[in-house]
Parts: C-alpha cells; sequence; structure tokens
C-alpha cells in the first residue's frame, strides 16, 4: 500500500513541478494523471523489464486496487470544500436569484450540447468507417 | 461537571480527529442514503453530506478554519483522485482512442457553448463585471477556475463557490436529462457530466457507470486547459 501511495503522490508531485515550472494553465494532478498513465504503459510493455525491477505491489495488483477504492468514493473528497461554500453563501446574498438562474441555464446548456455533438460526430465518424470497409 | 465536559470539547476541538470523523461519518451516512434510493440524482452523496456537517457545524457554532483543519486530509486527496484516473483512461484506451473525434468536436462545442451561455445570461441580467469574471471559469475544477478567475480580476473565493455549486447542478441534472433524451451512450453521457460538472460531476458518472466516469474524467481535464485559454478571449470579445 506504501509503495503504492508513494508512486501515486510522486506523480502528483512531478506533475505540480511541472505545471508550476513551465506556468501551465493545467492543473499538476492533470499533468499526474498523465504521467501515471505513461508509467502504466511503460510498465505493461512486452520487453519492459520493470516488472522484474519495481516493488510487487505496483505489479500485482495492489496499486489498481488503492486506485478503484478512491475513485469509488470520488464524492467524498468534495465534502470540505464544500462545506465552505454553506459559509459564504453571503456572498451570492445580492444576486443570488439571477446567479441561481445563470448556474441552472448553463449547465443545462453545457451538458446539452457537449452530449448531442458528441453523438451527432460519433455517429458520422462510424457511418463513414462502416463506408470505407464496405 | 459542566467544567469536565468543557475541558473535553476543547481538547477535541483542537485535534483533527473529530472534524476528519464528522466528515467521514456525514459522507458514509449520505452515501447509505444515497444507495437507498437507488442512487437517485437528487440524494446526491456530496450535497447531502455537505449538509449533514454544516448542521453539525452550525449547531456547534465552530468557525470553517476549524473545522477544516481536521477536513484538509480529506481534501487533499482530490490530488492523488485526479492521478488515479489515469487507471480507468488506461484500462479503456482503446474505446478512448476510437472516441478520440466525438471528444475532440464535443469539448470545442461545450466549451464555447457554455462560455457564450454564461456571458450573454450575465450581460442580460446586468450582472456587475467583477462577479462575472468570477463566474465565467465555473464549469472548471475548482484549483483552475480559482487562478482563471484570479488573473482576470475576479474574486477566487466567489469562483470556488460557484464552482462546487454548478457541479452539484450538473450531477443532479445529467441522468434525468438524458434518460429524457434517451440517450444510452455512456461515453457521450460522461464526457457531458465531467465537462459541464468538473469532478463533481465525474464522481456521480462513476456511479452510473465505469465507462462514463472514463470519460468525465478525460473531459474534465481537457475543458480545464481548453477554458484557461478561452476564458480570457470570450470575455474580452463580449464585453
Amino acid at each position: 500500500m506504501i509503495a503504492s501511495l508513494a508512486l501515486i503522490l510522486l506523480a502528483q508531485l512531478c506533475g505540480e513541478a511541472i505545471a508550476r515550472g513551465f506556468g501551465l494553465p493545467v492543473p499538476g494532478p492533470v499533468i499526474g494523471m498523465g504521467l501515471m498513465f505513461g508509467f502504466l504503459l511503460l510498465r505493461d510493455s512486452a520487453r519492459s523489464p520493470l516488472p522484474r525491477l519495481l516493488p510487487p505491489p505496483l505489479v500485482d495488483g495492489t496499486l489498481e486496487t488503492i486506485a478503484k477504492g478512491l475513485l469509488a468514493n470520488l464524492s467524498l473528497l468534495f465534502v470540505p470544500a464544500g462545506v465552505g461554500v454553506v459559509g459564504r453563501l453571503d456572498l451570492l446574498k445580492t444576486q443570488g436569484a439571477k446567479l441561481a438562474v445563470i448556474l441552472l441555464v448553463s449547465t443545462a446548456v453545457s451538458l446539452l450540447t457537449t452530449v448531442l455533438v458528441f453523438r451527432g460526430v460519433s455517429a458520422l465518424v462510424d457511418r463513414r468507417g462502416r463506408k470505407d470497409e464496405g | 461537571m459542566v467544567g469536565n465536559d468543557f475541558s473535553l470539547w476543547v481538547y477535541l476541538a483542537r485535534t483533527p480527529l473529530l472534524w476528519l470523523t464528522v466528515t467521514l461519518t456525514a459522507y458514509v451516512a449520505a452515501d447509505r442514503i444515497a444507495a437507498a434510493t437507488g442512487r437517485h440524482p437528487l440524494a446526491n452523496p456530496v450535497l447531502v453530506a455537505v449538509v449533514f456537517v454544516a448542521v453539525v457545524l452550525a449547531l456547534t457554532d465552530t468557525p470553517y478554519p476549524t473545522y477544516f483543519e481536521g477536513a484538509q486530509f480529506v481534501h487533499f486527496l482530490l490530488g492523488p483522485a485526479t492521478v488515479v484516473l489515469a487507471f480507468p483512461l488506461y484500462e479503456r484506451r482503446a474505446t478512448v482512442k476510437r472516441a478520440l473525434v466525438p471528444m475532440l468536436a464535443a469539448l470545442a462545442a461545450g466549451s464555447v457553448a457554455t462560455l457564450v451561455c454564461v456571458i450573454v445570461l450575465a450581460r442580460l441580467f446586468s450582472i456587475p463585471q467583477p462577479i462575472l469574471v468570477s463566474l465565467a471559469p465555473k464549469s472548471v475544477t475548482s484549483g483552475v477556475a480559482m487562478g482563471i478567475a484570479a488573473t482576470l480580476g475576479g474574486d477566487p473565493t466567489l469562483t470556488a463557490i460557484l464552482v462546487i455549486l454548478t457541479g452539484i447542478i450538473g450531477a443532479i441534472l445529467v441522468t434525468p436529462m438524458m434518460e429524457a433524451l434517451k440517450i444510452s451512450d455512456m461515453r457521450a453521457r460522461g464526457f457531458a457530466a465531467g465537462l459541464a460538472a468538473h469532478g463533481i460531476g465525474t464522481a456521480r458518472a462513476f456511479q452510473v457507470s465505469e465507462v462514463a466516469g472514463t470519460f468525465a474524467g478525460i473531459a474534465m481535464g481537457l475543458n480545464a486547459f481548453v477554458t484557461a485559454i478561452l476564458a480570457p478571449l470570450a470575455l474580452h470579445l463580449f464585453s
């Protein structure tokens, strides 16, 4: 477990260093995600010597179990920040009703546009793919 | 006796133990409620747990910074949780690769539509400029959104509030909306949830399906990047 946690934190740390070092507009943990993805590719590639060199928990599925556990309880991690919102709702007092309408409408528009464009383009790509085959 | 109770309280209030326990217990209770309602969108575990904790804080007259000293250990895990989004992404990399074109198209359309919609509505309602700037990046994960707002002259605290509220609204809206539209493609549903409602939408997506969660995680990461670039541009064009 400790080896897995250390690896996850190391990925995040490198991500933060890269994000801050280069002044990138991407959060460090997102770069850390990319680094972890790269690690998994390297670890599992056919001729990789990594499985023999790495501590067993990083190879035998322990790492995966910890990752799944964290993601299964992703909601928990937003609770402290959410509680902070309750204490600062006074900031919304002057424009509260208008902001509520904007948040509701724009979030609905955001969901709708994204899902419809995804589906439309996906159908288009599928159709072209079939044409190429046939 | 009263003195004894008081010294116990003073001790507990000073260590992270109490508020860490309260946070975890509130979440476990909220998650049980969510499970009992068959993961009904309105029984959103973030929303319910936040209400529980807020009630405890109000009853005990505890200031937020005191609470956060304990809860910060949970908050800290947001970073590692983002890193481990690499695992479902890696497991499903073939599926993700096949969906690359629809993903990029949906990313461009979704992030532009969100920004334009927010700015146009805010202008319509004559929202003051500093609040508008704080509002613009609201679909992006909070760390990045606060950074964008601060750079453009907004109020990062207000942004954090709007981001969390957007996340909860999106997580509640997404399932009923997709069901009403009869959209069963979990890739598209997840991607929309992550783009519109960042991590809270992603948490919801993982409850519905792992494919949806994977695509939500990707959308969250990509939208943070795109909105950081587009928000200043959009604000400039529409003001």
